[in-house]
């Protein structure tokens, strides 16, 4: 192979694609060499799926040609891919659940015994047999739907891996990953990549990319900013090549001056929805002016207590107060009346409603007040006029309100959400996950905005399974682990380290003073 | 910008229905010369056996009026993410209220009569799909199996009354008594036994569908009614509840169907006719709002489109010696291609706008 880190695998020359007004590509060239991780970086809508959906043959670029090996090639749909060993693997997993691992792995190429019937032993064979070639453990025998989403994924890497691959395109392979699962994806790619396999990373969050990448590619618009080796650039130069701009990766913020108790928490009890309890004697309070920042591994009974606050879920057992007034299991309409906004960690689950339009959306908790209606007639000027007005203000990049709010970008849904819940004069937020699937830009901007409510006088709840999230806005950080909090710290003094011993439980920091001492 | 974007969305809802009547036609003919007669024949005897006479035309109004009814019926339950299967036995209901109402009440004025009537019918099939959307919102119970079950026990409950307890006595046919002259709607051309069955249920059916637009666009609970259709789990995490929108669309649904009962009885039956079967209303509803797309103004193009194949059916039979089961065919055809949208996308240009629908949205999560 000579030198391993400049024979080029795969080249992409000129690649342009339009769609109807819409330049998805232009003339991007990208080269990826034999045994590397190039990473792809880009902001929602940059142009990275396409330029990846081009490779992979899912569509037909208008100009530019692409190199496998050296060789002009022509990649009309995803089977000619595969057959010039380009493996994907989507964001959104291609597995069918009931069917067990071994019956994913050869589906499409299921090996026979008579002629029509499925061959299972050496179907599962192969899985063994692939799963120790590359040192990815896997149970053969387990059904998709019982294993971890990082099993899954692994699953996806093995079908693509089997059907041959030599260059691995990973679509955004972290967002559905916990930390610890990110860590050991990326000891399976740099085990690929010595096995002389190539990788193409694609991501938007700096920090992974730095973490695992040899070379980045950042996609503007469309564009191709450039090419740079990742041990000679920095977070902040990336950020620039991605948003066009400085942007600040941790957003400035004055000292907390805290008020009275908002919400008190008292020995919160909750169950989840196989009933096993998932909070378990919970107390914290959070005051007029500050953010408390919830820290923890996914799974810990994050949302169970926010749904257990926000009225979504009824509490075994405990309190919550807000502003003095018990609101223990009664239901959202209720919270919500007392002066609490819910931003949820799964837009598009919760937050919003798709097929509505940005108008629809922005009045989900108030269409049934005036001004939006009167006497049960809803007053679309007024609706409508409104949506305008926090699309102007909160930025929503939309053609118009009356779009489908499934037709706008990730980013774009989230500030739907994001103004629609700070424009409902709130005394509490919670915000869990505010920033899951942005870009550096939008998160700087739901950063800024979470400070702004917080220096304007309100309590913040923030739910965060990022790291430096919680410690770039919280004031005060409550740590969950297996359903309760194991210490309440300063950002200020603790470590992250610290901080990454107490999510794993290995450590306790100081408790919470006694339910109700310090709030009421 | 926004402008034309929604006149581009209003046009492209439009087509695919359009492009699909006309599809289903040029199956039609391709069966009819299998057949051996002459599609253009056949389709000038269909339009000729809707609109050819005074007769025919009332006649197709006629058999148009229920459709929008049970349509309206079944549009409503699906914006609420509910299938409502029972507007067969709804519609049965609400006769039976109707025409009950209708005979034992006597020496009431028109005013008072006339309404209470109608009124009947409604809160009868009202009720009826309130105990199906009862189950589903109190216990989860899914709608399709307890309303087509409802569907039985209408139609075999009304054999028992129609045939013993409500029978006219000085009939020997199994038929109600004949309702009031003030329960009855009145026809336009002629009295009671004109031969133009038309009859101001048309103008109630279309009032009802503008009502329905109304309700659904226009108000709170409409716009409850349609977030919980399009996303439950959004609507219970704004505050919406969930339950009552459901039971409160299923309530509609059903006196929407009831509705379809009362103009039978009371603009065009005038009693209780035993049923041998299903009659098909109720079931053609779903192909209606289908077809429609669950808008209601769309229900009222879709409604006249079955009513003309359906009425014109006979005369092609007639005329162009096709068989009238022909008009059937195409109505499936209409039906299967519009439900399977993606198909007559396909063959229009508007998939590549799709496709840039798609392309805005690929990096979305």
């Amino acid at each position: 192979m000579g030198k391993p880190q400049s024979v080029p695998v795969l080249e992409m020359r000129g690649i342009t694609k339009q769609f109807p007004g819409v330049l998805a590509n232009d003339h991007v060239d990208f080269r990826l060499n034999k045994g590397g991780i190039h990473a792809l970086l880009g902001e929602n809508g940059a142009g990275k799926t396409t330029l990846m959906k081009i490779l992979y043959g899912l569509y037909q670029a208008d100009e530019g040609t692409v190199l496998v090996d050296g060789k002009d090639v022509s990649i009309q749909e995803p089977n000619d891919a595969i057959s010039l060993g380009i493996g994907m693997v989507h964001q959104h997993f291609m597995l069918i659940p009931p069917f067990t691992v071994a019956e994913n792995l050869v589906l499409g190429a299921e090996p026979r015994k008579h002629g029509i019937f499925m061959d299972m032993e050496s179907a599962i064979a192969k899985a063994n047999e692939i799963s120790e070639a590359y040192g990815l453990a896997i149970d053969p025998h387990a059904k998709v739907m019982d294993i971890s989403v990082g099993m899954q994924q692994r699953v996806e890497i093995l079908k693509a891996l089997l059907r041959g691959a030599e260059i691995l395109v990973l679509d955004e392979p972290t967002a559905v990953l916990t930390p610890q699962e990110v860590v050991e994806l990326f000891e399976i790619m740099r085990n690929l990549t010595e096995q002389g396999k190539s990788i193409i990373f694609i991501s938007h969050k700096l920090k992974e990319v730095l973490d695992i990448s040899d070379h980045v590619t950042v996609l503007r618009r469309g564009k191709s900013i450039g090419t740079v080796a990742t041990p000679e650039t920095s977070q902040q130069e990336l950020a620039r090549m991605m948003v066009g701009r400085d942007v600040e990766l941790v957003v400035e913020k004055g000292p907390a001056s805290p008020d009275e108790s908002i919400l008190d928490v008292d020995a919160l009890h909750v169950l989840d929805h196989r009933q096993l309890p998932a909070v378990r004697g919970v107390s914290f309070s959070v005051r007029a002016g500050e953010i408390l920042g919830i820290a923890g591994v996914d799974g810990n009974g994050q949302s169970e207590l926010v749904e257990a606050i926000t009225g979504m879920r009824r509490p075994a057992s405990g309190r919550v107060m807000i502003n003095g007034c018990d609101v223990t299991g009664v239901p959202p309409r209720q919270v919500f009346e007392s002066g609490v906004v819910h931003i949820p960690s799964d837009r598009q689950r919760h937050g919003l409603i798709l097929d509505f339009t940005v108008a629809e959306n922005m009045i989900l908790q108030t269409y049934y007040k005036a001004p939006f209606s009167r006497r049960g007639e809803l007053d679309w000027e007024t609706i409508h006029t409104e949506a305008r007005r926090l699309i102007e203000q909160f930025d929503v990049r939309t053609p118009s309100e009356k779009v489908a709010a499934g037709s706008l970008s990730g980013g774009n849904q989230q500030k739907v959400i994001v103004a629609r819940e700070l424009s409902r004069e709130p005394e509490l937020i919670v915000a869990a996950q505010p920033t899951r699937g942005l870009d550096v830009g939008a998160i700087e901007f739901v950063h800024r905005k979470l400070i702004e409510a917080r220096d304007d006088g309100k309590a913040v709840l923030l739910v965060s399974l990022e790291l430096d999230e919680i410690m770039a806005l919280a004031d005060r950080i409550a740590v969950i682990y297996e359903g309760e909090i194991v210490g309440i710290v300063d950002p200020d003094t603790v470590t992250e380290e610290e901080l990454g011993l107490m999510m794993a439980g290995a450590m306790r920091g100081p408790q919470p003073k006694a339910a109700g001492g310090e709030s009421r | 910008m926004s402008m034309n974007s929604k006149s581009k969305a209003w046009w492209r809802e439009l087509l695919v229905p359009v492009v699909a009547v006309l599809v289903g036609l040029a199956i039609g003919a391709v069966f009819m010369l299998f057949t051996g007669a002459n599609p253009l024949d056949a389709y000038r005897a269909l339009l000729s056996g809707c609109f050819g006479s005074p007769v025919n035309l009332s006649e197709t109004i006629v058999y148009v009026t229920p459709l929008i009814c049970t349509g309206l019926s079944i549009a409503v339950a699906f914006r609420a993410g509910l299938f409502n299967i029972g507007a067969e036995g709804q519609m049965i209901v609400g006769m039976l209220a109707s025409a009950i109402v209708g005979y034992a009440l006597t020496g009431l004025p028109r005013i008072i009569h006339l309404p209470l009537t109608i009124l009947s019918g409604m809160v009868a099939g009202g009720l009826w799909a309130a105990v199906p959307g009862y189950l589903k919102a109190r216990f989860g119970v899914h709608e399709v199996v307890n309303s087509i079950m409802m569907n039985y026990i209408a139609l075999y409950f009304s054999h028992y009354l129609v045939n013993g307890p409500i029978k006219d006595p000085n009939l020997a046919s199994p038929y109600s008594p004949e309702i009031a002259d003030a329960a009855k709607l009145w026809r336009f051309v002629g009295g009671h036994g004109s031969e133009f069955r038309v009859n101001s249920g048309i103008i109630i059916a279309i009032v009802a569908a503008i009502l329905i637009y109304r309700l659904l666009y226009k108000t709170t609970k409409g716009y409850e009614i349609r977030a919980v259709g399009l996303n439950p789990e959004a609507a219970r995490y704004a505050g919406i509840d969930v339950s009552t929108a459901m039971a409160r669309s299923m309530l509609i649904a059903g006196s929407m169907a009831g509705l379809a009962g009362a103009i039978q009885v009371c603009g065009i039956q005038y009693k209780f006719l035993d049923l041998f079967a299903f009659e098909g209303f109720g079931f053609d509803g779903i192909a209606v709002a289908l077809l429609a797309k669950g808008n209601p103004y769309g229900i009222l193009a879709a409604a006249s489109l079955f009513g003309v194949l359906n009425r014109g059916s006979q005369m092609m039979q007639l005329l162009a010696r096709v068989p009238k089961e022909t008009a059937g065919i195409i109505q499936a055809s209409v039906v299967f291609l519009v439900a399977a949208e993606g198909i007559v996308e396909g063959w229009l240009p508007i998939r590549r706008m799709a496709k840039l629908d798609v392309a805005g949205k690929e990096e979305t999560r």
